[in-house]
């Protein structure tokens, strides 16, 4: 057999192992989806008016924010649903079966391509049903076309990896699932401090650039610009670049965490 | 499939046997604290190779190191054939291993679990599912095949373990301590189990801290102490390094044992001298008569006994066994858990042997710093 195919039979059985823990214990998955369906809905019905407000200029239009809101809460779903991964990498590797699977002749790397393909599988299946409470609550985004709901689904998929990548890194840092839920917490953080909630622009100045300069607030303005056809311009090569830049550091990082020796 | 097991050949006599592990001058250490310190081991094919010794000897170390799971800083090995470290790949593929923790996925049922390990050897779906339910069967664990492999007993853990490891059907196994925490039941199915796997013509590599399960189930046996092999032969080998046997008088009234010692002082018939004091305070005086243990020996003793006026509350004929080996080589007189900060102590209460060294057994100071 050759190593490419060695490499991905095994890494897809490594997928069916990971899924059938998923399956099994969805309850970690389904806690992580809590909270941005708590936030959406607690911004859209508790600060909505408010928030319109303040973003539209004094004219208070709930549906209006609604729809600004979901792109980031979709992309707030995917931090979460990666600490989750963060946390099953750490609490995996505590276990027995790793160094079993160290010390028999299968592909190396499928263990954590395992990891990585099962929770970007999770991360679109949450992205869909949180997707499901914002179209329930009156979200639509009617004008975008096929291929802007595929480049928008594109995006996310690559934002799960990239993030997958670097919170399974996290996990492989921690000694166990208590430290990789704290060291991971900044993916479900940062998305609070992008444009998931208000414009940038009104931001005190002082803290734009934080906002700006970090990978959630591309990723999603380009995704509203894909679904609600507000522009995108340099934001949609920032948000490629950044998770294949997190994506490319998360493997290179992974890998040599996973390398090196079992205490 | 490769015939790697060849009938054991005397060495002097014809070609020596295959080895399954040849491993010369492995070192390992943690920081500056050395695990192990140049090993070296040769195993035939087809033989069970015990490495005895007290926790934090260095065992699960070398196992470690043997079956591709860490590096060794120092040192060289070849198992099934190939070098551990220029092709890992082909060891692993030689090679089972069962840890000192069981190496099973707890979430997924057992029956789930030997699938997995039938995906990863790439065994064809039905020819999987063939050797799944063999081995389930086997290893008496049909009925738990559908259950979380987390709610087992340790010992049906411990059997799901071997089991995985035997779906590849590997020719050289190491197992890390298999018998560490199980009951006197499971222990002795687990002894089975480890004859049966024998008698299949696998290596065995086995780890262990009991000296009568290295006695019971090895060929050959090292005695694995601070990192260093302090010896290595058949367990008769290493019964006649020490001189063990002894007839032990044990008395409740200091008084008669006093006059006991005194008598055999003053006899200083052959094979009687060397009595010696109990070892330790916490139990009733005792004296140790150097024996073989012969119904002669025996007879005379007991006669010299009659006629000096000694009566002993409690007689027992002690022969050689690895307890004395493992206690004279390791210059512990403690197999129990000493760690860094308690090396110097002396034995728990409850220390587990019932075994006391003679005080006049080579006792190394525990002097490396850890």
């Amino acid at each position: 057999m050759s190593s490419l195919s060695l490499a991905a039979r095994d890494s897809s059985t490594m997928l069916r192992r990971n899924l059938l823990h998923a399956r099994r214990y969805p309850s970690l998955t389904l806690n992580l989806l809590l909270t941005p369906v708590m936030l959406l809905l607690l911004f859209v019905y508790v600060f909505g008016d408010v928030m319109s407000a303040g973003i539209g200029g004094g004219r208070a239009d709930r549906s209006e924010y609604l729809a600004y809101l979901v792109p980031g809460i979709l992309l707030l779903t995917v931090g979460g649903t990666t600490i989750g991964s963060a946390v099953s990498v750490a609490s995996d590797m505590t276990e027995g079966i790793i160094a079993r699977f160290r010390t028999m002749a299968i592909h190396r790397g499928s263990i954590l391509v395992g990891h990585v393909v099962g929770s970007v599988l999770q991360c679109v299946a949450s992205v869909a049903l949180v997707g499901a409470v914002a179209v329930a609550i009156g979200f639509r985004a009617t004008d975008a076309t096929a291929v802007e709901w595929l480049l928008a689904l594109g995006l996310l998929t690559l934002v799960s990896l990239a993030l997958t990548w670097i919170a399974v890194g996290m996990g492989l840092a921690s000694p166990n699932a208590e430290a990789a839920s704290n060291n991971a917490l900044p993916l479900m953080i940062l998305p609070l401090l992008s444009s998931a909630f208000v414009p940038v622009d009104a931001m005190p100045g002082w803290f734009r650039p934080i906002a700006e300069h970090q990978p959630f607030t591309p990723a999603i303005e380009t995704l509203r610009g894909l679904l609600l056809g507000t522009g995108i311009g340099s934001d949609g090569w920032a948000a490629v670049g950044w998770c294949l830049g997190l994506t490319v550091l998360g493997y290179l990082w992974s890998r040599s965490l996973f390398d090196r020796d079992p205490r | 499939m490769p015939e790697s097991v060849m009938p054991m050949l005397d060495k002097r006599r014809g070609d020596p046997p295959p080895d399954a592990v040849c491993a010369v001058g492995l070192r390992k250490s943690y920081g500056d604290k050395t695990v192990l310190d140049g090993i070296d081991l040769r195993i035939p094919a087809g033989s069970v190779f015990a490495l005895l010794g007290p926790n934090g000897a260095g065992k699960t170390t070398a196992v470690k190191i043997l079956s591709t799971l860490i590096r060794a800083d120092g040192g060289q090995a070849r198992v099934a054939g190939h070098d551990l470290a220029g092709s890992p790949g082909l060891v692993r593929a030689a090679i089972g291993v069962t840890g000192q923790f069981s190496a099973v996925d707890g979430l997924i049922t057992g029956e789930e679990n030997m699938l997995l390990m039938a995906d990863l050897h790439h065994l064809p779906r039905r020819t999987g599912r063939r050797v799944t339910a063999e081995l389930l069967e086997r290893f008496d664990l049909v009925d738990a095949a559908r259950k979380p492999a987390q709610s087992y007993s340790g010992g049906m853990r411990r059997r799901l373990d071997i089991a995985m490891t035997l779906v590849g059907s590997p020719r050289i196994i190491f197992l890390d301590e298999p018998t560490t925490g199980l009951d006197p039941r499971s222990r002795h199915a687990m002894w089975q189990i480890i004859r049966e796997l024998v008698t299949d013509g696998v290596t065995v590599f086995l780890t262990t801290q009991y000296l009568d399960e290295a006695d019971e189930l090895a060929d050959r046996i090292a005695v694995l102490n601070d990192g260093r092999i302090a010896a290595e032969g058949t367990a008769d080998e290493l019964k006649r390094i020490v001189p063990g046997g002894h007839v032990r008088l044990r008395f409740t009234d200091p008084e008669a044992y006093r006059a006991a010692a005194d008598a055999l002082r003053e006899a200083g018939l052959p094979g009687l001298t060397g009595a010696q004091g109990g070892a330790s305070g916490d139990e009733a005086p005792a004296l140790r008569i150097p024996s073989d243990g012969s119904q002669r020996e025996l007879r005379s003793l007991l006669d010299w006994l009659d006629a000096a006026g000694i009566e002993a509350d409690e007689l027992t004929v002690h022969t050689p066994d690895l307890d004395d080996v493992f206690f004279a080589l390791t210059g512990s007189d403690d197999p129990a858990p000493a760690g860094p900060a308690d090396r110097s102590a002396g034995p728990p209460p409850g220390s587990r042997s019932p075994f006391r060294p003679q005080p006049d057994s080579p006792s190394r100071s525990q002097e490396t710093a850890r």
